[in-house]
Formats: C-alpha cells, structure tokens, sequence
C-alpha cells in the first residue's frame, strides 16, 4: 500500500517538474492534468470513492478552462535569462525550502505512522453520524449536517468566484 | 462560436444525454452511494459545456444562457439559507437544523433535509460552472468580432 | 513516513515554480499543484489500515471505517480550488488582452 502510494506520488512529482519546465504553454497545462488524474487514483486507495468522483469531473472542467485560455495566445514559454534577480530568486526559493523541510520534519514526528488513528474526533463522528442524520454516505452526513456552515461558505465563495468572473470578463458595459 | 464535425456531433448526441441522467443519479443517492450534490453537479454542468462544445452556439443565444443559469445560481443559494433558517425555526433554536423525519438508514426518502439540501447544492455547483464557463466563450466571442 | 516526506516534496515543487516562474499560466499552475499537493496529505492523516470506506452497508456490524472528518473537509476545498482556478485564469486572460504577454516582469514595467 505505501510502496504504490510511493510510487505514484513520485509520478505526480516528475509530472509536476515537467509541467514546470516545459517549453510550449499547451504542454504544461497537460502535464498539470497528469498530477490531477494521479490524485484520483490516489483518492481512490486511500478509500475515499467520494473524492474520487468529484476530482475527476473537477480537473477535466479545469482543463477545458485552462485549455480554451492557452490556445488563443501566445504558448511558446518566455525566454529566461541567468541574470542576477533570477539567481536571487533561485536561492531564495532553496533557502525557504530548507527552512519549511526542517519544520516539517519536526511536525511530522508528532503524527502516528502512515495507517494507524491519528484524529480522535474520527470515533466519535463514525459512531453517532448514522444515529443523528439517519443518512448512509457518512461523509454526505458531516458534510450537510454538522458542517453546515463550512457548505454555506462553500457555496458563498463558488457564488462570488462566478460574479468575480462575469465582472472581470465584461468587456461591453450595460446601457 | 461554430460546431465540430458530424462525427463529434453524433457522438456527443448520444452521450450527453447519459451523462446528465448519471448527474442526477449521483444527486438523488447522494446519502446512500458516494457522490452527492458537489460531484452531481460538476456533472450536470460537464454535461451541458459538451454539448455547447459539440454544437456550438450563436452569441445572442449564449447571452441568455448566461442570464438564466446565473438566475438560477442566485435562487437556489437563497433556497439554501431559507432552508437552514427553517430548520431554525422548526424544533430546537439551531442553524442548519435537520427537521424532517429520519426515516430507516438505506432507503431513498430518509436523512430528512439532507437530500434536499444536495439538491440544492448541485443545482448552484452546476449553474456556477456554467456561468464561469459561458462568461469566458462570450468573452472569445466579442474579442472575434 | 516516506509517503509524508514525498507528499511535502510535492508541496516544494509548487512552492519553487510560484518563486521562480514568470509565466502567469505557470503561476496558477504551481498554485493548483500546491492545492493537490496539500489534498492528499490530509487524506493520509485520516487513512486507517484495513478501514473501509466511510458508506454503511448493514453487513457488517463493527468494521472499521476510514476517518470521514478530512473527506467532508476536501470536499468542499476541491470545488474552492476549481473556482479560484477559473477566475485566476481569467484574470490572466484579461491581463493577455492589454499587454499581449503573460511575462509579470514586463506587465510590472508597462504601468498604465
């Protein structure tokens, strides 16, 4: 289980570096679906099927976005030059990651091994979410019953991400 | 914005319409088999931006889609809250407040207000995607012209 | 503790490209992977070894469930992540359209 875990995160890591790094916009857009279609299967043997639905049909809309953004412009990535602010940037990058590396290490002492309990809460919520919404799909049940507020932001910042769009993208203003 | 060839047409004549029914089957079990308002609803607007793709669209008719599926989007966020307040309302003083009877675990009509609330929630996810995704083909459109 | 470390590799990786990219569809490329990158990760705090999924069959009286709490949670931070996606990208597109270039350092420099 963690030895195939392992290996796909390790795919999702060169996918991720050759999005990066690819010359033609187009290509690096493909290249960060290759990380998302990884996620799914991931999702999916970590026994979260519900997940697995949602990022499968998400990360295809994000490509039809992403796509129909890139293909009308100019895809040929920008030339980079070795000056000093890039060098600057270079160091900069590496120094943050040492630092966030040590802190990481440190935190992650605290948690159990891969596949032991780790959240205490899990219990309780396995045990009394049934007895309380009377629905089968437990994370439908968390989800619109004990967290509602978290749906209704949810669904605030989808509302508002949309109206930002529709504002963003007027190009004729109403008479 | 013009169509694609016969070939894609037929192909997304015969699927579309699949899809959108596996969208709503994924919203009405959405207590009972994984799934639920926010992949359903993902779906249905999938559903919808293939056939725009497949068939193509002129720019009056993309406007008033526009207007309705962001009518639609405003109405069934307010049907949320008014759900939530009504369960605030009925029994105890609580937000988002399960009012409805309960029912046995495992059948379709049971966990009281939840399907309703995944209802709900599919109906603003797949009208917010479409709106997102109409703004940025008319915006094409107009930079065409 | 190899599936952490990986985990958070990936995290760096989007970090570096947000550093050093100047492309601003590369940009919002890093940002998404960095969201992907932090999904997973709190999907394997909640794993349990030998759980099931958290869906109640009735067949089995005391089977172990993989914790739910951190599913309810990406749930919703997927579709968050989809939205603050498009409207990145449309940002840059309207970006594209005034200064025919996705470069930051150049957008920078033509002010007005």
């Amino acid at each position: 289980m963690e030895l195939t875990l392992s290996i796909l995160l390790g795919f999702m890591i060169i996918g991720a570096l050759f999005s990066l790094h690819a010359k033609d916009l187009l290509s690096a857009v493909i290249a960060c679906g290759i990380v998302g279609y990884s996620l799914v299967i991931c999702f999916l043997l970590l026994r979260a099927p519900d997940l697995a639905i949602v990022q499968i049909v998400v990360e295809t809309i994000t490509l039809i976005i992403m796509v129909a953004v890139v293909l009308n412009s100019t895809r040929e990535e920008l030339k980079v030059k070795i000056d000093t602010r890039q060098i600057i940037n270079i160091s900069l990058a590496l120094l943050f990651i040492v630092v966030l590396f040590f802190f990481f290490i440190q935190a992650t002492d605290m948690l159990n091994p891969f596949g032991e309990h780790t959240l205490r809460m899990a219990s309780a919520y396995v045990g009394e979410t049934a007895a309380k919404t009377g629905s089968a799909n437990l994370v439908t049940g968390i989800v619109f019953d004990f967290r509602g507020y978290d749906t209704l932001g949810e669904a605030t910042v989808l509302f508002t991400a949309a109206l930002g769009v529709l504002t963003i993208l007027r190009l004729k203003g109403k008479k | 914005m013009k169509g694609m060839s016969i070939i894609v047409k037929k192909v997304a004549q015969l699927i579309a319409g699949f899809v959108f029914l596996y969208g709503i089957y994924i919203i009405a079990h959405g207590h009972l088999t994984p799934g639920g308002g926010f992949a359903g609803g993902a779906l249905l607007a999938g559903a919808y931006i293939l056939s725009i793709l497949a068939y193509g669209s002129d720019y009056l008719k993309l406007k008033e889609e526009q207007t309705e599926s962001s009518l639609s989007e405003s109405i069934s966020i307010l049907l949320i809250l008014m759900l939530a307040v009504a369960g605030m309302l009925m029994g105890i003083k609580v937000f988002f407040n399960n009012f409805l009877p309960k029912g046995t675990i495992g059948e379709l009509i049971s966990a009281g207000a939840i399907p309703l609330y995944n209802i709900f929630i599919g109906i603003e996810v797949a009208s917010a995607l479409l709106t997102i995704f109409l703004a940025l083909i008319i915006y094409k459109e107009e930079i065409e012209e | 503790m190899t599936v952490n470390i990986l985990c958070f590799i990936l995290f760096l990786v989007g970090l570096y490209g947000l550093i050093t990219r100047r492309n601003l569809v590369k940009i919002v490329i890093s940002l998404s992977i960095m969201e992907f990158s932090l999904f997973i990760f709190l999907e394997l705090v909640g794993y349990i070894d030998g759980g099931i999924a958290p869906i109640i069959t009735g067949q089995d009286a005391n089977a172990v469930y993989v914790d739910p709490l951190p599913q309810a949670m990406i749930l919703t931070a997927i579709v968050i992540g989809l939205a603050t996606t498009a409207m990145l990208m449309a940002i840059a597109i309207r970006l594209y359209r005034k200064y025919k270039t996705f470069d930051i350092r150049e957008i920078k420099n033509l002010k007005g």
